[in-house]
């Protein structure tokens, strides 16, 4: 038997966000808030970012933005790390931050009852971390811990040579979690500084969505942070010009005693804002993600059993991102599986995509939609990237004809314009 | 609480549990087969996980590419998972497009190729996967602790299989497998979302009614004899870091002991997350994160049991503090676990352990895909009624039950330690 299910239209959000159901706010110490409705589960995720991150840190002293993030929950001027804990673990509540090149940015979630309580501890660990010096120590030889991890990790290795190479002398070819040196290096004092410099109000976003009206929940928000001021808080930093490789240059980093190889080979990407941004994303798709990872993910993976993964993959963000194609061979393997990957990307330089092809990403991209924005977290992500990339209220209701209006030759000069299958990085990280 | 979903067995004996969730233009359909690596033979282990991969690779019907193409070009995804005891495959499409995935999963229930030359093809493609494994330390680990544990039970090896076997299994034995154990009697498919469950059911007869059923296929079951003391094992490898694992004997799912071990796992190591989909919370005031992570023995901790049909584990994994010795933090695991064995823990710490489960189950609740995932699931190992009264019977638990179980569970004759030793590496980390 089944139970009759009342299915009110009225009731039901419209599947995709828009001008009349997404509330939009800045508080007048520089902080926006955005906010959505979703009473369909009891829980509400609060997430955002702060013009804070490794950007700011000098050569000597990278991964400061990582450590001071990470700071912000061991203590503040109202709570010791256990009764902020004690708080929100009580109520099976979460928050977190996490540093980045740019922006620092924060996630939480609770059940709606417990919203004032998330941004209460959102505000005090913005706010006024008191850097405990017995917890930089204890989190120092934690972050300490997780670089010599990461010296392990093939495909992190992998990551941060490939950095190394394309953005040479550039501060994102640095890693944002620093070196042990430089971790070695950082001290409280440090620390306290940099939050002083950098954590502040102005350029802020918070999104609030789940079980509460937006208008409390920019109240809450107002209450919690409306009266955060930092006149210390610095600009900024320019982002210098990223230069172009002049040929391919291969790295590889030896790791003894590991059984498989990560490989990246690729190039620097365009900007979220650039305008053949979704011709260069509906193009990667095609090459390596679309299905079961593209030409790539069929070449590699389904026609040479060479690899479990092989896709590639477009980051891009305020800055230019990386557009590259990852895989996870036999260390026998390296060559063939290079080879072959680099065919395909001239392939795709000098040939484009079909229209067929360029129709199935063009639709998958506009199914997926509804999937994405299904939980509280998809929606909030979809609010921050309207945000951070100037995109409008409207921008998911636009979507479909945005990913539409792409034509195969859009396509085909934006692989051009971004990848040169001469002057590549190659990047490889294994025994 | 107000039945929402229904439960219909079909004539050749497929279940099919459907609820209907207006909240979204979206369906999720989920097809469950008893069977997993539980029920492999040596010589043929990893042989349920080679053949999901194959159910990927086609049918007279659907050719291989075809699937792929087909579900993503409307935007569906689509994935499958082999576990201990169970494999399983979901679409989450649009709602007006889950017919593709109704009629792709009914036609690979019978009709998928094991064509000779896509075997061999993804043999390299499974080895590839488990060599991936076999660079994280933490695998190395828990692969020689959970075959330490089990030395009867089929549960002795992972899922992924062993690489002689990988190696040496050929297509007939994928395709035995295949037929063995994929017919509808042995299957329940899961479906929830926006559709009218009159209508979903109808379509479900049309598509999966004409399959026929099979023998009810025989499921390995070698009771492991109790553990007659504490067992020790030593994995070395590359590294800097120094890994700990304690498991212990665990009862099934089903086991009235599964509810008071759960807030157990509450207090001493946070709330594990039993969701596919749907976030978990930190474990950073548990009573052992307290005595290794805040002391300054290890640099972080988990623990976690599964919910199995036959005992299992509950395993500890600890990464060891740079300075410290990792019998250091098994001698701080211990105290701890002297600690519940003493004293009952108050009613208040169980109370908090039901408000985390509420949480984390109303986190889960915004998916639909992990709504259809659990009415599957649990009827993987219980039923569903196992989920539906999950809260319950978490709440009935008293401290007298949780002392009673942590002195029951928690013997040291009843554990497996397994250290894994980082080996002197002459790699330096890559510089600026």
């Amino acid at each position: 038997m089944t139970a009759k299910n009342v299915k009110p239209a009225d009731l039901r959000p419209s599947a995709l966000p828009g001008p009349e159901d997404i509330l939009r706010e800045t508080l007048p110490n520089g902080i926006t808030v955005l906010s959505r409705a979703n009473f369909n589960s009891p829980s509400v995720f609060v997430s955002g970012y702060f013009a804070s991150g490794s950007l700011f840190e000098p050569d000597e002293k990278l991964g400061l933005a990582d450590f001071a993030a990470s700071m912000l929950m061991r203590g503040t001027a109202q709570r010791d790390f256990q009764q902020i804990f004690d708080a929100l673990e009580s109520v099976g509540a979460s928050l977190g931050f996490d540093s980045g090149t740019h922006t620092s940015s924060f996630s939480g979630r609770a059940l709606a009852e417990d919203l004032p309580l998330l941004l209460e501890l959102l505000s005090e660990s913005l706010r006024t971390p008191a850097f405990p010096a017995d917890h930089v120590e204890r989190l120092r030889a934690q972050l300490l811990t997780g670089l010599a991890i990461r010296a392990q990790d093939t495909a992190d290795m992998a990551d941060l040579i490939f950095n190394q190479i394309v953005f040479k002398d550039h501060p994102y070819g640095r890693p944002d979690d620093g070196y042990p040196e430089t971790i070695r290096a950082i001290t409280r004092e440090d620390l306290m500084d940099f939050h002083r410099r950098t954590y502040g109000p102005r350029e802020m976003v918070v999104a609030v969505v789940g079980a509460v009206e937006p208008k409390a929940a920019l109240e809450r928000v107002a209450r919690a942070l409306g009266d955060w001021q930092n006149p210390n808080q610095e600009a900024r930093p320019e982002l210098p010009p990223v230069k172009s490789l002049k040929k391919t240059v291969k790295k590889h980093h030896a790791i003894a005693g590991k059984i498989q190889t990560d490989i990246l080979i690729g190039t620097v990407g365009p900007r979220r804002k650039d305008p053949d941004y979704m011709a260069a994303s509906l193009g990667n798709s095609v090459l390596g993600q679309f299905g079961l990872m593209g030409r790539i993910g069929d070449v590699v993976r389904e026609r040479s059993g060479l690899a479990y993964y092989a896709y590639s993959s477009l980051s891009a963000g305020i800055g230019p991102g990386v557009w590259d194609v990852s895989a996870g061979v036999n260390p026998a393997n390296v060559q063939k599986a290079t080879d072959l990957i680099v065919a395909e990307l001239r392939r795709f330089v000098e040939q484009g995509v079909t229209k067929d092809e360029l129709s199935d990403s063009q639709a998958n991209y506009i199914g997926r939609l509804p999937l994405s924005l299904e939980s509280n977290v998809g929606v909030a992500n979809a609010l921050l990237n309207i945000e951070r990339f100037d995109l409008g209220l409207d921008y998911y209701r636009r979507y479909a004809d945005l990913v539409r209006a792409v034509t195969p030759d859009d396509v085909l000069a934006a692989a051009a314009k971004y990848i040169d299958p001469t002057r590549l990085a190659v990047a490889t990280a294994g025994p | 609480m107000k039945k929402d979903f229904s439960k219909t067995t079909l004539s050749n004996g497929l279940t099919v549990f459907l609820k209907e969730i207006h909240t979204a233009p979206l369906v999720s359909s989920w097809v469950w087969y008893r069977v997993g690596s539980r029920d492999e033979a040596s010589g043929k282990t990893g042989v349920s996980h080679w053949t999901e991969h194959m159910q990927f690779k086609g049918t007279p019907r659907f050719p291989a590419q075809a699937l792929d193409k087909a579900v993503s070009r409307d935007g569906g995804a689509w994935n499958a998972f082999t576990y201990m005891d169970w494999t399983t495959y979901l679409e989450t499409m649009p709602a007006d497009k889950i017919d593709l995935g109704l009629r792709l999963e009914a036609d690979r229930m019978a009709n998928s190729l094991f064509d000779v030359e896509e075997v061999e093809s993804e043999r390299t493609v499974v080895i590839s996967e488990r060599e991936g494994h076999e660079n994280e330390p933490m695998f190395r680990l828990g692969e020689a602790v959970q075959h330490a544990a089990f030395r009867v039970h089929p549960y002795h090896h992972e899922v992924i299989g062993d690489k002689a076997d990988l190696r040496s299994m050929t297509r007939d034995d994928l395709y035995q497998h295949y037929k063995t154990y994929y017919v509808p009697n042995n299957a329940v498919m899961a479906v929830a979302g926006d559709f009218d469950s009159r209508k979903m059911l109808a379509r479900i007869r049309e598509l999966y009614e004409p399959i026929p059923a099979g023998p009810t296929p025989p499921r390995l079951s070698r009771a492991e004899p109790e553990q007659m003391g504490e067992v020790n094992l030593a994995v070395e490898g590359p590294g800097e870091t120094t890994y700990l694992q304690v498991a212990y004997h665990f009862p099934p799912a089903s086991h009235p002991d599964f509810f008071p071990l759960s807030v157990l796992d509450s207090l001493l190591a946070g709330p594990s997350n039993l969701n596919m989909f749907g976030g978990g919370i930190s474990n950073k005031t548990s009573r052992l994160y307290r005595a290794v992570v805040e002391k300054e023995l290890s640099v972080g901790m988990s623990g976690g049991s599964s919910a199995t049909i036959d005992p299992f584990l509950y395993t500890f994994s600890f990464t060891i503090h740079p300075s410290r010795k990792p019998q250091e933090t098994l001698a701080a695991l211990d105290a701890e676990l002297q600690r519940v064995q003493d004293e009952p823990v108050s009613e208040a710490e169980i109370a908090r352990a039901i408000k985390q489960a509420r949480a984390i189950f109303a986190y889960g609740s915004e998916s639909i895909s992990n709504q259809a995932f659990w009415m599957g699931y649990a009827e993987m190992f219980a039923t569903y009624d196992w989920f539906l009264t999950y809260l319950d019977k978490l709440a009935a638990v008293t401290p007298a039950d949780v002392q009673r179980v942590a002195r029951q569970y928690y013997r040291p004759q009843n554990r497996v330690v397994g250290t894994y030793l980082p080996v002197e590496s002459s790699q330096v980390e890559g510089r600026k």
